[in-house]
């Protein structure tokens, strides 16, 4: 049986958060399928490497190392990939709805004429009858994402084409390590045979990247702004609540488009998903692409002036009425009851 | 000083943005006839950068190709009010329901008969989608090199453009020989308005389809003012292979579409009087929820 495959994001010499969760879900996918985990890591000085991808249940890694594969660029990663995958025929392949895989999947399924579906929330294994050809398929991957402005939820197939290819945010899926003593066994790609000199046409004259400081993901409780916030002024007002309560503040796809807040800050389908403590969605009506986001929280507060808002159905508290009102109080009353 | 041959890829998407009310019909789904139809706000961005080029270097063209159906001439209008040469308008009933992949097909095919060109340039992603696939798999399609999320061109010299580009954790500055395919994000600088003095100038522009409703008065018009006619390209305008075209040629197939349900959780409803607030926040404490 075709193995699952997934692409290994590497930056600094750590395996990336979201190819992590990848791993995970692939595992889980060639569990129900019985087939191989494979994974690719490319990049330089990846000698250790497999310590951190291995455990994920991966039986086959393999691993193309050159000084000129690290930082990512398109067209070596692609033809490394590309090529690998003429070779391994993958069922499925999996990579991080990342700066990276948002770059790389595409021109990949470009070169193999195969389907991708980008920002999935879901990934399941079902099968399909097709009523044209009168044809049944087994095992495919359902490939389930919110789409037209949310209010729709599709289920995404590829029949016909190989692999099937999804991208996935990260935070989507969760991490979980297999065994830590898995055995799986390392293969070291000749490069002159997958990658040409003329890939390398790309000079990166400078790169700066960062750790975010900003932990919206881990943080325990999220306060959340939406459109209805009104300003970026009274955004300030939920940077007092997270403040105060120990918590980060978020916001929705629309404050983040409306310049409310920087889009790091951004919850949904196309930002972070989180799953606090607690989450407070200020004024944010609750579209699916956010609730995507957040609705694994264990509790919810939706502040609203309307009271037909999407997000009151999934809250445990729904507080009708003015967020400028209401923050106050509620900073009043938590100060008042924990001294 | 050179002069470059610039492609915008644009598209017409629906304003998806701020659903408000009046789009949601009675059984809870969307109403997709009343969301205006919008330029593509990320292609927006990636007109400014193209525009930016021309102005750097004279005699360097600008033009738009839109994929949709006839309305999305709209496209190419909007784009010369602003700035560009022209465009063309992709449509046939050939292209409908394609994925991606069957998207870029059409689109690079278009590409290699309009030939010629140093730069392609599309917005990073499509807000009716989201899913950035359409401007690296053209670049595939015609065998280029994509550099995504640019958010600003630095320089351009012999042949070769460095750009800036914003990465989720951080920036990175390469420079790379053309021809290429950028892909703008929306954090590169706005759009340049409308020039009043270009939409009168381009406010009549139309392509057959739309002259044939015209008043015939106007005909003679287009004779004089071939600027004016937007050329409109079908399937018998390019070079195609039927098995890639439109559904058949989409390697993703959508299984099933269900509108969203909500369940409805036993929740406490709440006003914003004092004692209300203050019992929740009690509740919240003694769970230990917070504090």
């Amino acid at each position: 049986m075709n193995s699952v495959f997934v692409y290994c994001e590497i930056e600094d010499g750590h395996v990336a958060e979201v190819s992590q969760e990848l791993l995970t879900k692939g595992r889980s996918l060639a569990d129900e399928l019985n087939c191989k985990l494979e994974a690719i890591a490319i990049g330089h000085q990846l000698d250790e490497i497999g310590k951190q991808i291995i455990p994920y249940g991966v039986d086959t890694l393999y691993i193309a190392d050159d000084k000129r594969l690290s930082p990512y660029q398109t067209l070596p990663h692609t033809s490394i990939v590309v090529n690998l995958f003429k070779e391994e025929q993958p069922q499925i392949a999996l990579m991080g709805a990342s700066s990276v895989g948002r770059d790389l999947g595409p021109r990949v399924s470009s070169a193999l004429h195969s389907g991708l579906t980008a920002d999935c929330t879901s990934l399941v294994i079902g099968d399909h009858f097709d009523k044209k050809q009168d044809k049944n398929y087994e095992n495919l991957l359902y490939q389930i994402r919110p789409a037209f402005g949310g209010n729709i939820i599709a289920t995404i197939i590829n029949p016909d084409c190989r692999p099937q290819m999804a991208t996935v945010r990260e935070g989507v899926m969760k991490k979980e390590i297999r065994d830590p003593k898995y055995k799986g066994k390392e293969v070291k790609l000749d490069m002159a045979k997958y990658v040409s000199d003329t890939d390398f046409v790309v000079e990166i004259i400078e790169r700066h990247v960062e750790k975010s400081k900003l932990n919206i993901k881990g943080a325990p409780i999220v306060v959340a702004g939406g459109y209805g916030m009104g300003s970026k002024e009274n955004f300030n007002l939920l940077y007092e609540l997270a403040d105060v309560l120990g918590g980060e503040v978020g916001a929705s796809r629309a404050a983040v488009d409306a310049g409310y807040t920087a889009h790091e800050r951004q919850i949904g389908q196309t930002g972070v998903t989180v799953r606090p403590k607690l989450y407070i969605a200020c004024g944010i009506s609750g579209q699916i692409q956010h609730r995507a986001g957040m609705e694994e929280s264990a509790q919810i507060i939706a502040i609203n002036t309307d009271p037909e808002a999407p997000i009151n159905a999934i809250a445990d508290y729904v507080i009708n009425g003015d967020v400028a009102e209401v923050i106050p109080k509620m900073i009043k009353y938590y100060k008042k009851n924990t001294k | 000083m050179k002069a470059y041959n610039i492609i915008v890829l644009a598209k017409q998407v629906p304003d998806t943005r701020n659903v408000g009310k009046d789009a949601m019909k009675a059984d809870g789904t969307i109403n997709r006839a009343v969301l205006p139809a919008i330029f593509n706000p990320e292609d927006l961005n990636a007109l400014e950068q193209a525009l930016r080029i021309k102005d750097k270097f004279p005699g360097s063209t600008v033009k738009i190709l839109t994929m949709g159906p006839g309305r999305a001439a709209d496209i190419i209008r909007e784009g010369l009010f602003r700035g560009a040469d022209g465009g063309i308008l992709l449509t046939d009933r050939a292209f409908a329901g394609s994925d991606t992949l069957a998207t870029s097909y059409a689109l690079g095919q278009a590409l290699k008969k309009m030939g010629n060109i140093d730069i392609i340039i599309a917005g990073r992603q499509a807000i009716d989608g989201d899913t950035a696939q359409v401007g690296p798999q053209v670049a595939e399609k015609l065998g280029m090199l994509q550099i995504t999320y640019v958010e600003e061109v630095i320089e351009l010299k012999d042949k070769k453009i460095t750009v800036k580009r914003r990465l989720e954790n951080g920036v990175e500055t390469v420079r790379c020989p053309l021809p290429l395919v950028m892909t703008v994000n929306g954090t590169a600088p706005d759009c340049r308005a409308r020039n009043a003095k270009r939409l009168m100038q381009y406010k009549h522009a139309k392509t057959v389809t739309e002259l044939q409703k015209e008043n015939e008065d106007y005909t003679h018009m287009y004779n004089d003012r071939p600027d004016l006619n937007i050329p409109e390209w079908t399937v018998n305008d390019i070079e195609t292979d039927p098995s890639q075209l439109g559904l058949t040629g989409s390697p993703t197939k959508v299984k099933t579409v269900e509108n969203v349900v909500l369940h409805a959780k036993d929740s406490k409803v709440i006003s914003a009087l004092d004692e209300e607030i203050e019992t929740m926040m009690i509740e919240l404490i003694e769970s230990h929820t917070i504090g």
